[in-house]
């Protein structure tokens, strides 16, 4: 807002398009390509990361230096990380069932007995 | 796709519905027309980034929005006290009751708090107005029309059916086909950008406009709450819209993320579902929170007490709200070891809820009360919230749950927290700083009879639900021909209609207090206020403080009164830099509202170009260079002796 520089945001638009490159190679790796699956895991993962370094460095001042560093948000950037641990730990943790296969309620929707198998068969 | 599949058909209601509608649009249009006000309402409403605008126009949206959840309700209720009348069938009934509860949280519950945190929280910290005022009216306009784009379902191509939680795999393509569905995943993803960006936008306004000298343990614990439920926001929506997203692909393009077969995962979406949709109900109850404390600490005319214990138990509620999401749905079939962990960390929330509990108490204590409208209402919520948190940490033990699980004693039990803790507070906040707001109080009299109607029909409707619950009844079920819960139901029902005669008073005191109430001549409308809101004008100007003073103690407002000082000082009067009003907002949305529109039927090549407009009105916004503007200092100073008769 104070920033009244009007030239073209290089860096922001090779941010943009190489977020864009990366999504389509992530969705081509899984709809299209003949890869093994622990490849695509694997790549999906990479570029995840990748994504995520693109993001920080391309858009969210990490790199700024009239601050001294002063504008990068660790406080934010923990919480962030802090949540997807629980995220995905969380859910891992909750759709492994606990490994528990015997006592099986009803649940809601009956859907639950299929979806068991199918959850063993996909680890 | 033929007119008769497009509009739904064959429901007498509906019809109702349709005509209604149509009357109340053409009613609107011609009003418009004759008093000749379409530019007026273009220049001041829809082109506005003024937040206590942007606030009134959230809070009316909240208003109508309340009326149709309460519509709803009641036609379920009267389905239910009246099971032989054959009021609803079983379709409609599914339709109203996940209408009713979407309604109710995304469309009622969360507009009305922001519309309140976006009027008053500038106004307590003593800045000018959002860090970001144009995201601000995105936020306002993509919230709308999300709202309307549900809302219009029941006409057009049928409403959603498979509940507010909209599990899979009955809200998967295969067993929910049709555009139900889609119009609620897309008009909560549509207002769900409202939702992440007012966060933001609120969280970094608290973070870096707060008048010099204001800590942030000098906040006004309402601009805490709103700060604690911003983090909550930002970190809990992303899952949402993620979870929205893979349902969309699941059921337009024909993926199998939460399908049966394909190895899909349907217990995720509940498990997603839930990521978010337990923090979601800590967002509609701290604000709520917030307004109690405010209320209380300025009727009981003490300063609030245990206020960091008030702070630090609301960020310890809130961390406590990411790690619980598993007691919605302790019957999925995890083992013991899953469960007792949910259920541990679901029970801890009761310590930090019991802190605030006892800090309402030791301000009440002692202390000189007033019973305004404002008070009674929060001095109600106290008990009445009680009862939902006991039954709360009822339905937390895993292995009790399994009674409990979908009965009316949950549905009892969350009417009790949300109704308690998030309506009354509502109703507390609007009527507390309706004189902020509009010039004018609200009718006291009157107002007392909105409240106890609402009070008691209140706890007639939702009390003997609890025994319905453990007499067996399970809930979202349409027919209740059970002689042994009629009676209660027939009771229940009587109390739904109390609180709509409750809520018809509500806004009929709005009419009649615009017609007849003093206006009011201070900016402290109820003569105790504590917090730098009370120390503006009223009417607020729109740059809300000629000069911002400076701030280094909680309840500035009290010592500024003792001393007899003012927040303006004319010698430090500068001109003032003020956003521009503008239209992209409500165009931009009405581009992204227009692409998901055509998703929810599936019109692909109409939806691409949708979203293109919308791209390019993005881009057409990254190159407008305009500003704002400055407000000269005289202007300022002829507004402000004008209002402070100087």
């Amino acid at each position: 807002m104070a920033d009244t520089n009007k030239k073209v945001p290089t860096q922001h638009v090779i941010g943009f398009l190489l977020s864009l490159v990366m999504t389509l190679i992530a969705a081509w790796a899984v709809i299209g390509s003949a890869l093994p699956t622990m490849w695509i895991i694997i790549s999906i993962f990479v570029l995840a990361f990748l994504q995520a370094g693109v993001q920080l460095f391309m858009f969210m001042h990490i790199t700024e230096k009239s601050s001294g560093g002063g504008h990068v948000p660790w406080n934010m950037m923990f919480h962030g990380f802090a949540l997807a641990a629980i995220v995905v730990a969380g859910s891992l943790f909750t759709m492994s069932f606990g490994f528990d296969h015997g006592d099986m309620h009803g649940g809601d929707h009956g859907g639950n007995e299929q979806h068991e198998e199918h959850s063993n068969h996909g680890e | 796709m033929a007119l008769d599949e497009f509009f739904v058909t064959g429901e007498p209601l509906i019809y109702a519905g349709m005509v209604s509608i149509a009357l109340v649009s053409a009613a609107i249009i011609f009003l418009l027309t004759y008093f000749k006000r379409w530019g007026w309402l273009w220049r001041e409403w829809l082109t506005t980034v003024d937040h206590k605008k942007i606030g009134i126009m959230y809070i009316l949206s909240a208003l109508v929005m309340l009326f149709r959840g309460g519509a709803d309700a009641l036609m379920m209720r009267m389905q239910l006290a009246f099971p032989s009348l054959e009021f609803l069938n079983a379709q409609h009934y599914n339709e109203i009751f996940t209408t009713h509860g979407t309604v109710m949280i995304i469309f009622m519950a969360m507009p009305f708090l922001i519309g309140l945190m976006n009027i008053i929280v500038p106004l307590q910290i003593g800045a000018r107005d959002f860090a970001f005022p144009f995201v601000n009216a995105l936020s306002f306009w993509s919230f709308f029309l999300g709202a309307m784009l549900f809302n219009i379902s029941f006409v057009i191509g049928g409403s959603p059916d498979a509940g507010w939680t909209s599990y899979t795999p009955l809200a998967g393509a295969a067993m929910s086909p049709g555009p139900g569905q889609n119009f609620y995943l897309m008009g909560l993803q549509l207002s769900g950008i409202g939702t992440l960006a007012t966060g933001i936008n609120l969280m970094v306004t608290i973070l870096k406009m707060r008048a010099p000298g204001m800590k942030l343990f000098h906040m006004p614990i309402f601009t805490w709450s709103t700060l604690v439920t911003c983090f909550i926001i930002v970190f809990a929506f992303p899952i949402l819209t993620v979870a929205l997203a893979l349902l969309t692909i699941d059921r337009i393009f024909g993926s199998q993320f939460f399908t049966l077969t394909g190895e899909g995962l349907p217990m995720m979406w509940a498990n997603l579902f839930w990521m978010w949709g337990h923090p979601e109900v800590y967002i509609v109850i701290l604000p709520a929170f917030g307004i109690f404390s405010e209320v209380i600490a300025t009727f009981a005319k003490k300063r609030l007490f245990g206020y960091s214990a008030m702070v630090w138990s609301m960020i310890i509620i809130a961390l406590l709200s990411f790690i619980v999401w598993v007691h919605h749905f302790f019957t999925m079939g995890a083992g013991a070891f899953v469960n007792s962990v949910f259920s541990v960390s679901t029970m801890l929330i009761a310590v930090p809820t019991g802190v605030k509990i006892f800090n309402w108490l030791g301000t009440l204590y002692k202390s000189k009360i007033e019973f305004t409208v404002p008070m009674l209402w929060s001095l109600a919520f106290i008990p009445s919230f009680i009862l939902g948190g006991v039954t709360g940490v009822m339905l937390g033990m895993a292995a009790a749950d399994y009674q409990f699980h979908n009965s009316y004693f949950l549905v009892a039990h969350f009417h009790y927290v949300l109704i308690a803790g998030t309506v009354f507070a509502c109703f507390a906040g609007l009527v507390y700083w309706y004189p902020k707001m509009f010039g004018h109080k609200m009718n006291e009299r009157i107002g007392k009879w909105a409240f106890w109607l609402f009070l008691i029909g209140f706890h007639v409707c939702f009390f003997p639900q609890y025994f319905l619950g453990l007499d067996g009844m399970p809930r979202r079920l349409f027919v209740t021909n059970i002689a042994e819960w009629l009676p209660l139901n027939v009771i229940s029902t009587v109390g739904a209609f109390g609180m709509g005669a409750g809520f018809a008073v509500f806004v009929f005191n709005i009419y009649y207090s615009y017609r007849y109430s003093e206006r009011e001549k201070t900016g402290d409308a109820w003569g105790h206020g504590r917090t730098l809101e009370w120390s503006t004008t009223t009417p607020v100007p729109f740059y809300n403080f000629a000069t911002v003073p400076y701030v280094d103690e909680i309840d500035p407002y009290v010592r500024m009164k003792e001393e007899g000082k003012t927040t303006f000082d004319e010698k430090k009067l500068k001109p003032i830099h003020m956003p521009s009003y503008t239209g992209q907002p409500i165009i931009m949305m009405g581009f992204l509202a227009f692409a998901s529109f055509a998703l929810i039927f599936e019109w692909i090549p109409l939806a691409i170009v949708g979203l293109l407009l919308a791209v390019g009105s993005m881009i057409y916004r990254s190159f407008d260079y305009d500003d704002g503007y400055y407000v000269p200092v005289d202007e300022i100073k002829r507004t402000e002796r004008k209002a402070r008769g100087l």
